[in-house]
């Protein structure tokens, strides 16, 4: 960083509000994307995979109250970006993703049906883990899901293995077409764990396709990123293992889709993977059961200003690429399929008592 | 047949069973370019590339993990832990990933793996490197344990634990690599879930595994001098353990005495003798027998070693006491 611009950071940076927090002053002192071009097209099916996203995580707080769904839930509302961003850059069906316990909107981004979701939530049979995993376990060998992992980090080596897959078909079973890449995505609080800095490193080292997001969202339920991390530019850490590492805005889908299109590109070109940190904000609780108490209004206020479905929709209308209307029938239409995945899930057998113990064994 | 030492026998297995699947690769510390630390992989980097013979940095969660993603997406990974005591690092991807993942993820995935090296007590390793994890994993759902105590079933097994969908611990004996007998040759493979009679015999059954197997023969060649019949059955397969072939046993002799080089407490003797009680209450003629290693970390003096682990004099002792209705 120049003098120059760092000048320039230090006086953006005290333009934000007092209270906003180092987080927000790293976002407001990013270097601007500048002017990403996106087609129509591509828009509507940005804004439409960010909308199901948030509307499906708000229906899944309110049938958690109306006691549908059980256990520990953890919302994804305000991290839409990172999610459509990355996923979407990235071919269904064919590339790999690997989540968190924070993994419903990660699994609709992959494309698994919203009926499949939901069910899962509610510990039906038609869920895409059958009953069995419930929200931190969801599944889909179809969708190319790997799973959301309920612990911290223990997802991270899983995905480096889809990666080292996709490197041993080309490499040593000679399948030149074997071109697939992972995104594994993990919070901030995983990137002081151990397997993070290991799977850096084997990714680094042999050059696996594989792209590293973190959606660092400041807060490891109530531990402060600056409490936890000696360094917190987490995409710096890449420079230690020889691999790109990227910093960019996760309240813009489009700045994280142009990112992880470099890096993908990079991936497939045998080039091996990539440090991405998307700075963005959890808007609700680490969970359903976290009463949020440590949180500042004014930080809160900050990021709730830059939330990233709205900033694509003022994006969108501003260039003239979709008017008001369009986003609205694309709003009603995935309020009409959030309200079917429920009653779907509603009607839905549950799982046969009889089959308890199945899926034990490969064979079953 | 060809006379064969045991770890060249787990090293022919797997290179068959490479040649035989290009999908089977092998990754862990030091497999490679140095052949494995018990040579179990030696030559295999050179005949099938650095890619399929893995060697990995040392972090045993990681690669561990890696493993099961690897199986997720299509390949069969034969992971070795240098030490078994060292996958102690790696106990949540052998218990969340390798175990659990199949049932939780509700069919969506098999994780066909084989975790495999060296465990048990050897000479004077210190207690970090004499440990039985077969009793810490035994608890986990949804993986196989086996224990291998031949250079036979040792190629037997392995050829079948890598053919198996499911993942599977597979424990050799740190003593054991240089055992050597003829073994037969060609496409042999044993069956993991069936335990091995060893000997045949009428007054006690003594249930054993791994190295103690040679520990109760020493003792079963005493015990049969003295006039004590011993049937001899090594379990092989840890988990799920062979009850028919158990059963069958004790209600020919009536007498059980388990013989093993876990710690007592919470070891696999602890829940054999709870699967005997529930299966052969009303053949049993005396209450089962237990002869384990004391619930101590493995001491490095040489004769607290010794004094730690089951002795072939003591399983004379338990046997003949068994016979002659002292217990």
């Amino acid at each position: 960083m120049t003098q120059e611009m760092a000048a320039e950071t230090t006086a953006t940076g005290s333009a934000i509000a007092a209270g906003a927090g180092s987080h927000a002053e790293r976002l407001a002192s990013l270097y601007p994307a500048g002017s990403l071009s996106i087609s129509r097209e591509e828009g509507l099916m940005l804004y439409r995979d960010m909308t199901l996203g948030r509307r499906f995580e708000d229906k899944c707080a309110e049938m958690y109250y109306r006691g549908k769904m059980f256990g520990f839930v953890h919302l994804y509302n305000g991290q839409e970006a990172v999610s459509t961003g990355v996923i979407k850059a990235m071919k269904a069906q064919h590339d790999w993703f690997c989540s968190t316990y924070r993994d419903h909107v990660h699994a609709l981004s992959a494309g698994v049906p919203a009926r499949e979701v939901m069910s899962e939530l509610f510990g039906k049979a038609t869920g895409c883990s059958k009953g069995r995993g419930g929200s931190m376990h969801l599944f889909s060998k179809e969708h190319h899901l790997l799973g959301g992992y309920a612990f911290i980090g223990e997802g991270i080596p899983v995905a480096l293995g889809a990666a080292f897959t996709s490197r041993y078909k080309r490499d040593a079973l000679g399948d030149a077409g074997s071109d697939s890449v992972t995104a594994a995505f993990f919070g901030d609080g995983t990137c002081n764990n151990g397997q993070f800095f290991e799977c850096l490193n084997m990714a680094a080292l042999w050059k696996l396709p594989i792209l590293f997001v973190v959606e660092n969202n400041r807060w490891a339920i109530g531990m402060d990123h600056d409490r936890a991390t000696s360094d917190p530019q987490i995409w710096r850490k890449a420079a230690s293992f020889g691999m790109a590492g990227e910093e960019v805005d996760g309240m813009d889908v489009l700045a994280v889709r142009a990112a992880a299109q470099r890096a993908v590109e990079r991936a497939r070109a045998g080039e091996g993977p990539t440090l991405l940190e998307c700075l963005t904000y959890r808007f609700r609780g680490h969970s359903l059961a976290d009463p949020d108490e440590l949180r500042a209004e004014a930080e809160k206020q900050f990021w709730a200003q830059r939330d990233p479905i709205k900033q694509l929709a003022a994006h969108l209308t501003g260039q003239g690429l979709a008017s008001a209307d369009d986003l609205k029938a694309i709003e009603k239409e995935i309020d009409a399929e959030v309200s079917d995945c429920v009653s779907f899930a509603l009607d839905a057998p549950e799982p046969d008592p009889s089959e308890l113990t199945r899926y034990i064994w490969a064979e079953d | 047949m060809a006379e064969t030492l045991l770890f060249n026998a787990l090293r022919d297995a797997i290179d068959e069973e490479m040649a035989r699947d290009p999908y089977v690769c092998v990754m862990g510390e030091d497999v490679g370019q140095y052949g494995g630390s018990y040579k179990v992989t030696k030559d295999l980097y050179e005949k099938y590339g650095e890619l399929r013979v893995l060697d990995t940095p040392i972090a045993e969660n990681s690669f561990t993990g890696m493993a099961v993603g690897a199986a997720m997406t299509g390949l069969r990974p034969i992971v070795e832990g240098m030490n078994m005591g060292f996958l102690l690092l790696a106990f949540n991807q052998i218990s969340n990933n390798m175990g659990m993942l199949r049932y939780t993820s509700g069919g969506n995935y098999t994780i066909p793996t084989v975790v495999r090296g060296p465990g048990g007590v050897g000479r004077q390793l210190g207690a970090e490197h004499s440990q039985r994890l077969e009793a810490y994993f035994h608890a986990v759902p949804g993986i196989k344990i086996v224990a291998v105590s031949t250079p036979t079933n040792a190629k037997g097994l392995m050829k079948a634990a890598i053919r198996d969908n499911n993942p599977v611990l597979f424990f050799e004996h740190v003593l054991l690599y240089n055992l050597s007998e003829d073994i037969p040759s060609g496409d042999y493979v044993c069956a993991l879930d069936q335990a091995e009679l060893v000997q045949e015999g009428s007054d006690v059954t003594i249930l054993t595994y791994s190295r103690m197997r040679h520990h109760c023969l020493k003792a079963v060649e005493q015990l049969e001098a003295e006039g004590v019949s011993v049937e001899l059955i090594d379990l092989i397969s840890l988990k799920p353990f062979d009850m028919e072939t158990i059963t069958r046993s004790i209600r020919k002799t009536h007498k059980v005495l388990v013989v093993e080089e876990c710690m007592k407490t919470g070891g696999i003797g602890a829940e054999l003798i709870a699967l005997i009680t529930e299966h052969c209450f009303d053949d049993l003629d005396a209450r089962p027998v237990r002869l384990s290693s004391q619930d101590i970390p493995t001491p490095y003096n040489g004769a607290l070693e010794n004094l730690t682990i089951i002795q072939p004099h003591q399983i004379v002792d338990a046997a003949r006491q068994l016979k002659a209705g002292l217990i």
